[in-house]
């Protein structure tokens, strides 16, 4: 509803702007949102604007925050965008891939503004991305189920096959496997990110095929409750997704860009601000992982939390060889670690995950 | 391929197959009285919050049920309110009640994010239910999987054995003629579109109670469109409605078990065979023009008005 109302007032700010004086220094700073789902997908969007009542909780009346929900990428996302920084919007969040061209576009037109943009890699002097190491929380997800699965055969609900979630699959699978050599993983695309039927279809489907974990990477709680209703295990996806399956849930990959939003909104208060690139993990708390499932047991949860303990040390990074692809050809030799630029371009499965790989 | 398996299928194309069938059911109903609704979606959406909130408020899944069928009536109403008392056109009213559904049900399922509610619970039969096999696909389901097939043969007599079916039928082929004889058109327009409300509004009622036991916005997914194209594909005849709706429940279950079981085919192909299967059958189906012709009301989405 506030969404609707920030539009109307947008337009109208958007003609205010050019009576509108210069903002003052004293004046609390203007924080926009953009997302690309409704806040209540209770997933991707849902995460961005708990980061966004961070900021509000943390700055208090230093701050102004307002967003705009449901934006489509592409040529509305540079509209609205631009509505933002017309009408005095200090500090920009455009919160999906999509909106990256659109956010270079108004960035290069308002210099004076400061644009952050989730998951993309154009950046200007203006212009800063981040994202978060998401196939942290994959490998531990993998350690977990490579100890609870009893078939060997886990079910993977994938959304797009783009880098990120072909690196979510492989994280999981290398560790899974480290822990259950003879483990498969199967892979169903569903070409949505949002689709609670389709999402659950698919998890039926994979459980009737023997898959005894669901892992997905798609935005509904529906596979929770699948795997709940036919006993199975499943690990959330965004959020701590608990309540949709208390028996099946062992545990979930939790966005948190709270710590994130609320610097970024005080570096532009205090002057500080400067375009970078942020890929923050375990570490840099962009991530946690939900609470265990009292059914797993306790050595598993103690070599999970190790896992945990480790990534944030940086003794451990998921992608350490010797990783085979698919045919069983050695790719990374052992002790070889792929670098960032390779994980951000993945686009090959590891040994273990069934399949081909939609192009 | 174990029978276990086909049965696990079988009732996952069910379960798919009925929110279509109860949400297209409605609309063949109303169409065949003349006039074009295209606000399925949005009926369905606010059926599907409508029925949530009830049936978490008062724990019971049937009242739930009831909620959502009034719900989907009164959207509908406001509908046939706009279109046959005020004369607007139909097809643009049906896009903006789709429009409307989808803002109405996100504002009043604020409240109801996240929160996770007992699925409505299948009709146990006793001796029946627990017949390997056969008691899972054929008796394990809930009520409106019953319902869904049962409105089959119901709306079937009544369009085609019944005096009241002759006359929705003459309405939505002549609005002139059946008001010559004396027949109340803008009445009957009414109870038809009410009536496909209220199916609309228990397919959606399946989505948020049944099939994915949660309110998440936009849940319907674009189910309420497939539906408005089945009831085309079914050239008006709810037995071929039943066919069609099984038979999308089928493509779209059996993509999901291809890409399981690693077969070698892009799954944005599997992805798009349910609809290019209803459009290859929509295209079989069109080649008699005839046919089409003898099927579809004549006068559907015209504006009627007894004085004009």
């Amino acid at each position: 509803m506030i969404g609707a109302i920030m539009r109307r007032t947008l337009l109208a700010g958007a003609v205010a702007a050019f009576f509108a004086a210069p903002a003052l220094a004293d004046d609390p700073l203007k924080v926009g949102f953009i997302y690309v789902g409704p806040i209540g997908d209770h997933g991707w969007s849902y995460q961005h604007n708990e980061g966004r009542l961070a900021i509000e909780a943390a700055l208090g009346d230093k701050v102004k925050t307002s967003y705009v929900e449901n934006v489509a990428e592409g040529a509305d996302a540079e509209r609205v965008i631009t509505q933002l920084a017309n009408s005095g919007h200090g500090l920009i969040f455009t919160t999906s891939f999509g909106f990256m061209n659109p956010t270079l576009k108004v960035a290069k037109r308002f210099p004076k503004v400061h644009f952050e943009h989730a998951t993309g890699y154009k950046r200007a002097d203006n212009l800063s991305t981040y994202a978060a190491r998401f196939y942290e929380g994959r490998h531990i997800a993998g350690l977990v189920a490579g100890h609870m699965t009893k078939s060997g055969t886990i079910g993977y609900i994938g959304s797009f096959p783009i880098p990120e979630v072909v690196r979510g699959i492989n994280a999981f699978t290398l560790a899974l496997r480290s822990v259950r050599p003879d483990a498969t993983v199967k892979v169903v695309w569903v070409n949505t990110w949002y689709d609670p039927g389709k999402e659950g279809a698919a998890a039926e489907a994979l459980i009737d095929q023997g898959a005894d974990v669901i892992l997905q990477h798609t935005d509904s709680p529906a596979a929770i409750q699948v795997a709940e209703k036919r006993g199975v295990w499943a690990v959330g996806q965004a959020s701590d997704m608990t309540r949709f399956g208390p028996k099946a849930h062992l545990t979930a990959i939790v966005d948190i860009w709270d710590s994130y939003y609320v610097a970024r909104a005080k570096a532009v208060a205090d002057g500080s601000w400067t375009s970078e690139d942020t890929w923050g993990g375990l570490k840099d708390k962009m991530l946690a992982m939900a609470p265990y499932n009292p059914a797993i047991p306790a050595d598993v949860v103690a070599q999970a939390k190790q896992a945990e303990a480790d990534i944030i040390a940086g003794t451990l990074h998921p992608f350490t060889g010797p990783i085979n692809d698919q045919s069983g050809k050695e790719v990374i030799p052992a002790g070889q670690v792929i670098d960032d630029g390779k994980l951000l371009s993945m686009d090959w499965y590891v040994e273990g995950v069934q399949g081909t790989l939609p192009k | 391929m174990s029978p276990d398996f086909i049965a696990a299928v079988l009732v996952a194309v069910t379960t798919a197959a009925t929110p279509l069938l109860l949400a297209g059911l409605g609309e063949l109903v109303t169409e065949k009285a003349g006039v074009l609704n295209l606000g399925v979606e949005g009926m369905m959406l606010v059926g599907a919050v409508g029925g949530f909130a009830a049936a978490s408020a008062t724990g019971s899944g049937l009242t739930g049920v009831g909620v959502a069928a009034l719900l989907g009536m009164a959207t509908a109403a406001l509908f046939a309110f706009l279109t046959l008392t005020l004369l607007s056109n139909q097809v643009a009213t049906g896009l903006a009640l789709t429009i409307f559904g989808v803002g109405l049900s996100s504002l009043l399922g604020k409240p109801y994010i996240g929160m996770p509610l007992d699925r409505l619970p299948p009709l146990n039969i006793p001796g029946l239910s627990d017949l390997p096999l056969v008691g899972p696909v054929l008796f394990g389901h809930d009520a409106l999987v019953y319902l869904s097939l049962a409105a089959v043969p119901a709306v079937a007599w009544f369009l085609m054995r019944t005096r009241p079916g002759l006359i929705l039928r003459s309405v939505g082929e002549s609005p002139e003629a059946a008001h010559a004889l004396g027949h109340p058109v803008i009445a009957i327009r009414y109870a038809a579109t009410l009536f496909g409300g209220a199916m609309s509004g228990l397919a959606g009622a399946y989505l948020s109670l049944a099939y994915t036991p949660m309110w998440a916005e936009n849940m319907s997914a674009g189910r309420g469109w497939i539906a408005l194209a089945l009831v085309v594909f079914a050239t008006w005849k709810p037995g071929r409605l039943l066919l069609g709706a099984y038979l999308f429940g089928l493509v779209l279950i059996l993509q999901l078990h291809a890409q399981g079981l690693g077969l070698a085919v892009p799954s944005q192909w599997l992805s798009m065979l349910p609809y290019l299967a209803t459009i290859a059958v929509l295209v079989l189906i069109s080649r008699d023009a005839t046919r089409i012709r003898l099927n579809a009301p004549a006068s559907i989405g015209k504006v009627f008005h007894p004085d004009t």
